[in-house]
C-alpha cells in the first residue's frame, strides 16, 4: 500500500467508527445547548432595544451559527490521549508504523462527514427561520469560512495534544483542559459576542488564541470583519495552530521518552 | 435513628477518600471556582449596558445565579457520583451485593459517594446571594428565609428525584450515563430567572422539567415575592416527584434480574 492508500484506510476505519457511536454523538450533539442557553437571555435583553449592533434576530444568528461551529470543530483527543496513557493502550498505537499524533488527526477527519450531516438539519432551520439577510452576502467570506473552520479545528487538536500529552507527566493534566475550557468560554465568543466586551479589555480578545476557535469563523458568515481585520485574524489563527502544534509534537516526544507503559 | 448513623457512616468514607486525594480535592476546589467566575462574566458585561432583563435587576438575577450555583454543587456533589456509581454497578452486576445488605436498597446507593470538594460550589453560591442580598440593601425577614430554604430542600428533591428516574432507565438500557450529562446539561438553564423564557421553553421549564421551580421561586421567596399559590405548587411537584422516583425505583428493582457479578 502506497502512503496515500494507508492515510486513506485510516480514514475510511475512522468513518466506521463514528458511524458506530453515533447514539454518544448525538447525546453529546443535544448537550452543545450553552449557547442556546446564552441566545434566550440575550434575545430577552434585545427585546428592550438593541445592544451595540445585536437585536434579537442578530443575536439568534450569532449564537445558532456558534452551535453550528462548536459542532464542526469539536473533538475529544485531550480525553482520548490521556486515558490512551494511563491505561496504557497508547503502547499498541506507538507500535504502528505512523505517529499517533496523525492517526488521532484522520480520526478527528473522518467524523467531519457525520458531524456535517447532524449540523445540516441545524443549518436549515437556521435559514428558514432567519433567512438570509442577516448573513454575509460576500462571496470571499463564504470561501474563506471553511479554512477559518479549518484553522479553528487544528488550534483544538494542537491544545487537545498538548495538554493530553502532559499527562505523561502528570496525572491530572486533564484538570488543566478544564481550566482552558473555562477561558474558552469567557473569551471566545461562546457565551458573549466579544464586541459587547468594553474596549479596555478588546486588545486582550485579540490577542488570546480563544477568538481563533470560535468568533472569528462566526464573525466571517455575519460579515463582521473588513479585508484587512480578516487577513490579520488568519495570521493569528494560523500562526496560533503552528505553534500549538510544535508544543504538543516536543512535548509528546520528551515526555515518551521516560513513558513505561502499564501492559496495554 | 438507624438511617442517620448509616448516612454519617457513609459520609465518613467519602471524607477518608477526599483525605487520601488531597491535591485532587484542591485541584477540583479551584477549578470550581474558575467555572464560577466565568459564568458570571457574561452577566457583569449585560448588566453594564441595561438596569434590568425581563423585570430582574443585577443584584435579583446575582440570587438566582447564586441558587444555581449552590443547587449544582449538590447535584454533582451528592447525587451524580453515587448514582453514576450505581449505573456501573447495574452493568457489572455488583448491584447485588447491594441488594442483599439488610437496609434500604434506594437509600444505600443514594449515599455511596459524596464528591466534597464540591463544597465549595454551595459555599460560593451561597456568599453570591449574600452579596446580592447586602447590594440590594433589603434584608429579607427570617420567615422570607425559611420559605427560602424550604424551596430549597424542594428543589434538591426535584434534582435527586430526576437522577433517580433516569437511574432506573439503566436497569432497561444499560448506557445511561450520556443520559445524565444530558440532564446535567439542561439544568444549565435554571442558571437564568426563569422570566426570561418564553412560548414553548417557558412552558417545558416550568411543567416538564421543572427548572423554574428550583431557582427562580427560592429568589423570589427570598425577595418576598412569591405568590402562596406558586410556594404550594412548588412543594406539590417536589412531592410528585419524590413519589414518582419511589414508584419508578421499586418497580426497577423487582425486575430487575442482575448480571450474576
Amino acid at each position: 500500500m502506497s502512503r496515500k492508500e494507508k492515510l486513506f484506510a485510516m480514514v475510511r476505519i475512522g468513518f466506521a467508527e463514528s458511524l458506530a457511536y453515533r447514539g454518544e454523538f448525538l447525546i453529546w450533539f443535544l448537550t452543545t445547548n450553552m449557547p442556546l442557553v446564552m441566545m434566550l437571555l440575550w434575545m430577552a435583553v434585545a427585546k428592550d432595544g438593541p445592544v451595540g449592533r445585536f437585536g434579537t434576530r442578530e443575536f439568534a444568528a450569532y449564537f445558532l451559527t456558534t452551535v453550528v461551529v462548536r459542532l464542526l470543530t469539536g473533538a475529544w483527543v485531550a480525553w482520548q490521549l490521556t486515558m490512551e496513557i494511563r491505561t496504557g493502550t497508547l503502547a499498541r498505537r506507538l507500535l504502528r508504523p505512523v505517529h499517533p499524533f496523525v492517526a488521532y488527526a484522520c480520526e478527528q477527519a473522518s467524523a467531519l462527514p457525520l458531524r456535517a450531516l447532524t449540523v445540516a438539519p441545524l443549518v436549515v432551520i437556521i435559514l428558514l427561520t432567519l433567512g438570509t439577510d442577516l448573513f454575509s452576502s460576500e462571496l470571499s467570506h463564504w470561501v474563506v469560512f471553511p479554512l477559518a473552520l479549518a484553522g479553528a479545528l487544528c488550534i483544538r487538536l494542537g491544545v487537545m495534544m498538548t495538554i493530553g500529552s502532559l499527562a505523561l507527566f502528570w496525572d491530572s493534566a486533564l484538570s488543566l483542559y478544564d481550566a482552558w475550557l473555562a477561558l474558552f468560554f469567557v473569551f471566545s465568543g461562546y457565551t458573549i459576542p466579544l464586541e459587547l466586551f468594553p474596549a479596555w479589555i478588546q486588545p486582550l480578545v485579540n490577542w488570546l488564541p480563544f477568538r481563533y476557535m470560535m468568533s472569528f469563523p462566526v464573525e466571517i458568515v455575519m460579515g463582521h470583519l473588513d479585508g484587512r481585520q480578516l487577513l490579520v485574524a488568519f495570521v493569528y489563527q494560523w500562526g496560533y495552530a503552528l505553534l500549538f502544534s510544535v508544543l504538543a509534537l516536543t512535548i509528546f516526544r520528551r515526555g515518551l521518552k521516560r513513558y513505561a507503559a502499564f501492559g496495554g | 435513628m438507624g438511617y442517620l448513623r448509616l448516612l454519617i457512616q457513609q459520609l465518613r468514607m467519602s471524607i477518608l477518600l477526599a483525605l487520601q486525594y488531597r491535591l485532587d480535592f484542591v485541584v477540583g476546589a479551584l477549578l470550581s471556582l474558575i467555572w464560577i467566575a466565568a459564568a458570571l462574566v457574561p452577566l457583569v458585561v449585560l448588566f453594564s449596558q441595561r438596569s434590568a432583563v425581563a423585570g430582574w435587576r443585577w443584584h435579583e438575577a446575582l440570587i438566582v445565579v447564586g441558587f444555581f450555583t449552590a443547587l449544582k454543587g449538590v447535584l454533582d456533589g451528592a447525587i451524580r457520583p453515587a448514582l453514576q456509581d450505581v449505573v456501573e454497578r447495574i452493568r457489572l452486576g455488583t448491584l447485588d451485593y447491594v441488594l442483599i445488605k439488610p437496609a434500604d436498597a434506594q437509600f444505600l446507593v443514594s449515599t455511596t459517594r459524596f464528591e466534597l470538594f464540591r463544597v465549595v460550589d454551595v459555599v460560593a453560591g451561597i456568599a453570591l446571594v449574600v452579596i446580592a442580598l447586602a447590594y440590594g440593601g433589603h434584608w429579607p425577614s427570617a420567615a422570607a428565609i425559611a420559605l427560602c430554604l424550604l424551596l430549597l430542600f424542594a428543589a434538591a428533591l426535584i434534582l435527586y428525584a430526576i437522577w433517580i428516574m433516569v437511574l432506573c432507565l439503566a436497569f432497561i438500557a444499560v448506557k445511561v450515563d450520556n443520559l445524565s450529562f444530558l440532564f446535567a446539561s439542561i439544568y444549565d438553564a435554571a442558571r437564568w430567572p426563569a422570566g426570561i423564557y418564553r412560548g414553548v421553553v417557558s412552558f417545558v421549564f416550568t411543567f416538564v422539567i421543572p427548572l423554574a421551580v428550583m431557582t427562580t421561586y427560592p429568589a423570589l421567596a427570598l425577595l418576598e415575592r412569591l405568590s402562596a399559590q406558586r410556594t404550594l405548587s412548588a412543594l406539590a411537584t417536589a412531592l410528585v416527584f419524590a413519589l414518582l422516583a419511589r414508584v419508578a425505583w421499586l418497580a426497577s428493582i423487582r425486575r430487575y434480574t442482575s448480571a450474576g457479578g
